[in-house]
């Protein structure tokens, strides 16, 4: 396996065996060690002495299913601390078909708004090429992606970023194509895209022509692996065909978030909203049944998948407006603003897309914007609009940009939903403590898929625990966050969570996969301790960036004004939220 | 006998006949009715209800329904 080195100062390459140190690592294990190793931790984000690194799982590329997971990690412009961020996409199995480990963008131009792109191909080895992109800026993502499948071939896998990036915001994401060839899939959180720009850097073109493919030391045992995950996948009712995830994706969520008071409504002001029903996976469908004249079963991100969640939203017309519209998506656009015309959601996403946003910090930037009386919630003309000033650059959308903590504080907001910098997801820690344990906690500031606990305290999954309780949620968290940092490593979608948690033989598929491509004889305890070894890296490099336990604390407000309908406030205390990293 | 509301979701909803996902449904129980035997009245397969809401709370199908309960059920969801 390799690692490709591209030094973006004087746009050279270098293509060197993977270091014997990085030999077992993949994703998120990877992309962390690497930047703990190698970046200052209190560089400028936006700097030269920042990298980027892009790594696939460990079993990205094989024929492991729902596993084409890229990773890309940084320091974040947005939080000040490490950053992992992944997505579903061909660019990442032709990475890892390329057998490229770790691709690392390193160093920065002295060329002030010129913008290069890297073609990567298969020649004996990765070989890198440069080419011009500034022609491509200052346009939306969905007009310059056509152009680079007409440049290269209709085979390559396209990575970019949009407009946002090129303003420099912390809300900004690096987007990856999805089956369509359409620039949808998101490493969205922590403003990734603008470390990307900030080295000049369009485009990562993959061809993965002639690559060998990924290499696996024993055949049968990562067979017998892949076996039981497929069945696991296939029968758990979650991730089954035409199971909740495939016939109503993950808006679906919704209406169940919407029943248990923890929906983040009205900027996280109430735990319900009345328009829920009209933005949720059910609405999406039957509004795609009643459009196309037809029942619209989801489609899947990246080669490979067997959950296939991802939707399509389509207009009066049969025309689509926007795909895919995720939970988290239909959410902070839709509940957080108090918008609940479906057919505004899905534009709003598009455009979120089509500018390089990432779609959750976006929303909850417009609902803290709303309470501000920027525009009034429910105004989603008016959230159209503030979105468009964030393409263009308006003062005003630079200040949107800047994401949600920046625009409470220009406007002299209390009501600011962020963890180290970083907005909450659709979860309210006051009505779902465990979630509310890992946004205090987690190294990525605030995100639900650093240790989902929703799992067991709304889905059932993996047992039942009551959401409004907090005892036990700090060893669940802690648990939770473990278990995923070696999740993010390797490859497969956090999703398959749901069917290996509740089927053990599935668990050991996963394991069997690991062990089948390294030739390792690995445990899952041993797979606990890896993803703890990952979060204690992470934790690290955060200390060292001045953000050490201090910060892992949720708003004020939240300890403070009791949520509706169940009017609790957010009662861990300090020491509780310690010990997930004190006991690790 | 008590009056209460009933919304069903996802794929269950079309066990209260032909009304949107969600859509609150009054109904008569006798008293002291549970939600398992709400559950059996609706005809719902089993292996399908797997989370119950009474009053935003997550409850069992044990749970004894009182006048004015406001009761949800889902099938198995998950996403993210």
């Amino acid at each position: 396996m390799f690692f490709v080195r591209v030094n973006m100062t004087d746009r050279t390459f270098k293509v060197e065996e993977t270091p014997a140190a990085y030999k077992y690592l993949g994703g998120r294990g990877l992309t962390s060690n690497v930047i703990a190793n190698e970046v200052s931790p209190l560089c400028h984000a936006l700097g030269p002495n920042n990298k980027l690194v892009f790594s696939p799982g460990i079993l990205t590329g094989t024929s492991a299913p729902t596993s084409a997971r890229i990773s890309i990690g940084g320091k974040s412009p947005l939080t000040g601390g490490i950053k992992e961020s992944n997505a579903g996409t061909s660019w990442a199995a032709d990475l890892g078909v390329m057998n490229i480990q770790g691709l690392v963008i390193e160093g920065q131009p002295a060329e002030k708004g010129q913008y290069w792109g890297i073609s990567v191909i298969w020649d004996g080895k990765p070989k890198v090429e440069f080419f011009d992109a500034t022609q491509y800026t200052g346009k939306v993502l969905s007009e310059i992606y056509p152009a680079m499948y007409a440049k290269f071939s209709d085979k390559v896998s396209v990575c970019s970023i949009g407009m946002a990036a090129e303003h420099g915001y912390s809300n900004s994401g690096v987007v990856f194509n999805d089956m369509k060839k359409r620039p949808t899939r998101y490493s969205g959180r922590g403003g990734l895209g603008a470390v990307m720009a900030s080295k000049g850097l369009k485009f990562i073109v993959l061809n993965r022509a002639g690559a060998p493919g990924m290499q696996i030391v024993d055949k049968a045992l990562f067979e017998e692996g892949r076996k039981e995950m497929i069945s696991a996948l296939r029968t758990h009712a979650v991730t089954k065909p035409k199971g909740a995830l495939n016939s109503y994706g993950t808006a679906v969520l919704i209406n169940i978030l919407n029943e248990a008071g923890g929906l983040p409504t009205r900027n996280f002001s109430s735990g319900r909203f009345k328009g829920a029903p009209m933005i949720a996976g059910e609405a999406i469908f039957e509004s795609n049944k009643t459009r196309k004249g037809k029942e619209v079963y989801n489609h899947s991100c990246s080669p490979g998948c067997i959950i296939q969640c991802s939707n399509t939203v389509y207009d009066a017309q049969g025309e689509e407006i926007t795909s895919c519209l995720e939970y988290e998506s239909a959410w902070s656009l839709g509940a957080d603003c108090e918008i609940d015309n479906l057919d505004d959601v899905a534009l709003m996403n598009a455009l979120c897309n089509d500018y390089g946003l990432d779609t959750i910090e976006t929303g909850t930037t417009i609902a803290v914007a709303m309470e501000a009386g920027v525009i009034p919630f429910g105004d989603s003309k008016g959230a159209i609009n503030l979105i468009h000033e964030m393409g263009k650059g308006t003062p005003q959308g630079r200040i949107l940009g800047a994401g949600t903590a920046t625009t409470g504080r220009v406007y002299g907001m209390t009501r600011v939903p962020v963890v180290k910098g970083q907005s909450m997801p659709a979860y309210e820690p006051r009505a779902i403590k465990g979630i509310g344990i890992t946004y205090a906690t987690s190294t990525m500031g605030a995100d639900h898929t650093a240790g989902y606990t929703i799992a067991p305290e709304i889905m059932g999954v993996m047992g039942k625990q009551d959401p409004l309780s907090s005892e036990g949620k700090a060893a669940l968290s802690r648990a939770f966050q473990a278990t995923t940092a070696f999740l993010d490593s390797t490859g497969h979608c956090l999703f398959i969570a749901f069917a290996i948690l509740d089927i053990a033989s599935g668990y050991q598929g996963m394991v069997d996969e690991i062990n089948g491509v390294f030739g390792t004889s690995w445990t899952a305890e041993d797979i606990l301790k890896q993803g703890g070894d990952i979060l204690k890296v992470e934790r690290k490099f955060n200390e060292e960036a001045g953000i050490g336990k201090e910060a892992d604390r949720v708003p004020e407000f939240m300890k403070t004004e009791p949520l509706p309908p169940h009017n609790t406030v957010f009662d861990v205390s300090d020491d509780t939220l310690d010990s997930v990293f004190g006991e690790l | 006998m008590l009056k209460i509301k009933v919304k069903l979701y996802a794929t269950l909803s079309s066990f209260l006949g032909d009304v949107a996902s969600g859509t609150p449904v009054e109904m008569d129980m006798p008293a002291e009715s549970t939600l398992g035997s709400l559950v059996e009245l609706l005809k719902l397969p089993l292996d399908e209800v797997k989370i119950c809401f009474v009053n935003g709370h997550i409850v069992e199908l044990e749970q004894v329904l009182k006048e004015g309960d406001e009761v949800g059920i889902f099938p198995p969801v998950g996403g993210g």
